[in-house]
């Protein structure tokens, strides 16, 4: 943990070298996804209400999303530029120290641009739970908690497939992109309207709905009780995640330099 | 003109290379429009009456945009122009006796080209095979189909017209990272990328179909879908034509600016 504060302290530091540069990134972070948020306001203005859900429950479904995929991206950056570190031979440098290979590829690149749109889910996310009327109890708060973890994590695990992919092909892949940048654009919506059959997909195979259409029920007051916990299920995915990453590492073969 | 067309081919020949790029590419691109059609369906089913287009307009419109995505989506630049940019390369390219506009227009024009004539024919088959308000459906005369290739290309020169005035600025910028990223943002959310321009509402709707944005995949996919017909079509399709120019004109002045103060960084 002292060693990843102190990749974090350097990494701050080489990004603060070109301010300018950050601060235009992380405007540029906020308005990309800034245009999903509008893409949704414009929506709502044509049709009050989508398979049960209003306006404000969406936005406090898409800031919630926003907020575990922004976290996921700012930490687990790395596994994304995974296939140029595979390609430029520099993971072989990471083979031969004596520290564990994921935590050193984490902390190799860490985003701070980022920050714009952790700012921006925060915003979407207070308004939320304004619009909303929720009445905080305990029970809530640990909700919110477990999703947050559980989203991050899940997020993260599919940054590792993604990266552990690299291995075999050098390249990454294309497809990886529907279960990384898709679920954030499409996690917009609570994952139900998409249908029953997308429901059981992300219940099942890839547990998106359990870090967010469960649990927010929950949050609305018309959940199970239980749907609280999922959350914590949903870290169960890490597992055959690292597996793989291991059975990556088993295999790979430098490319030079 | 010679000289630009050789490098149109070169391109266009080089971007026919990448062909399990491709692959990976259309399966990528078949998810998203399925989801997008499923979002769409929700929204459809709790109001149809609200729907602005029929549905399977609308099914055609993101199958449409799915197949051609290579032609409209500005972030499809070209980072080799970037890096020759701000890495001083550029100094090569201008020792050339060529005019760099119309060498990087054709070059353009010819990567996005061939990036699209690799995906869109199993995008298109496939998504034709699906059912009814889900499909593509099949264009509703001749002469709409035909508007809808002519406007297909014009849209496409005035996206890459867009994108060289993004090139030449960072001519003056040196980083191009930022005004990058906030072009593309622009294009994506005015251009009918993130939701078509007839689900906005109506007063924004008109001034949005007035900026260049709207010529580029708004006016032939909507063509194509039947949406857009009769004098509308009309106004766009001449739109289009008035905005290429302008684009292409502040595209050349500028370009003349910039090669009038140019300063080599280093190389």
């Amino acid at each position: 943990m002292r060693l990843y504060i102190k990749y974090f302290a350097i990494q701050f530091r080489s990004v603060m070298e070109y301010k300018a540069s950050f601060f235009l990134t992380t405007i540029g972070q906020f308005f990309i996804s800034f245009n999903i948020f509008l893409g949704i306001y414009f929506m709502f203005q044509r049709f009050p209400i989508v398979e049960g859900f209003t306006y404000s429950e969406v936005l406090l479904c898409f800031g919630m999303t926003l907020l575990e995929f922004s976290l996921a991206e700012c930490f687990a950056r790395g596994f994304d530029m995974f296939s140029i570190m595979i390609k430029k031979g520099e993971f072989d440098r990471i083979m031969v120290r004596p520290r564990n290979e994921i935590f050193q590829v984490l902390g190799n690149y860490i985003e701070f641009t980022r920050l714009g749109r952790i700012i921006q889910a925060l915003i979407m996310f207070a308004y939320g739970i304004a619009a909303n009327n929720i009445t905080w109890d305990l029970g809530k708060i640990i909700t919110v908690l477990f999703m947050l973890v559980g989203g991050t994590v899940l997020f993260s695990g599919i940054f590792l497939i993604y990266a552990s992919l690299c291995f075999f092909t050098t390249e990454g892949l294309e497809f990886m992109n529907v279960l990384t940048y898709g679920a954030r654009e499409y996690g917009k919506y609570p994952v139900s309207i998409y249908g029953k059959r997308m429901l059981q997909f992300c219940t099942f195979i890839v547990p998106y709905s359990l870090v967010q259409y469960y649990p927010l029920l929950n949050l609305l007051d018309r959940g199970k009780p239980y749907y609280s916990l999922l959350p914590l299920l949903a870290c169960l995915f890490l597992i055959p995640c690292y597996l793989l990453w291991r059975m990556g590492v088993k295999h790979y073969t430098s490319c030079g330099s | 003109m010679r000289k630009y067309l050789v490098f149109f081919r070169l391109r266009f020949s080089m971007g026919l290379q990448y062909r399990a790029a491709a692959l990976a590419g259309i399966v990528t691109q078949f998810a998203w429009g399925a989801m997008e059609i499923a979002l769409f369906r929700a929204f459809y089913h709790t109001d149809p009456g609200s729907f602005p287009m029929t549905f399977s307009a609308v099914s055609a419109y993101v199958w449409m945009q799915q197949a051609f995505l290579a032609l409209f989506m500005a972030w499809m630049m070209e980072n080799e122009i970037f890096d020759d940019i701000v890495n001083g390369n550029i100094a090569y390219e201008l020792c050339r006796p060529i005019d760099i506009y119309n060498m990087w227009f054709s070059r353009s024009l010819a990567n996005r080209l061939s990036k699209a004539v690799l995906r869109c024919m199993p995008i298109l088959i496939f998504a034709a095979f699906l059912p009814a308000p889900y499909g593509l459906i099949p264009p509703v005369d001749f002469i709409s189909f035909f508007f809808f290739l002519l406007t297909l290309v014009t849209g496409l020169s005035v996206t890459v017209a867009f994108c060289m005035l993004v090139y030449i600025v960072s001519f003056f910028t040196i980083s191009p990272a930022g005004i990058r990223m906030v072009a593309v943002s622009m294009v994506d959310f005015f251009s009918g990328a993130v939701i078509p321009l007839p689900f906005f509402p109506e007063h924004i709707k008109h001034i949005l179909e007035l900026l260049p944005f709207a010529s580029m995949q708004n006016v032939p996919l909507r063509i194509y879908s039947g949406d857009l017909s009769g004098p509308a079509m009309w106004k766009a399709v001449l739109l289009q034509l008035l905005w290429l120019l302008i684009l292409v004109l502040m595209g050349k002045v500028l370009n003349f600016l910039a090669m009038k103060r140019i300063r080599i960084q280093g190389g």
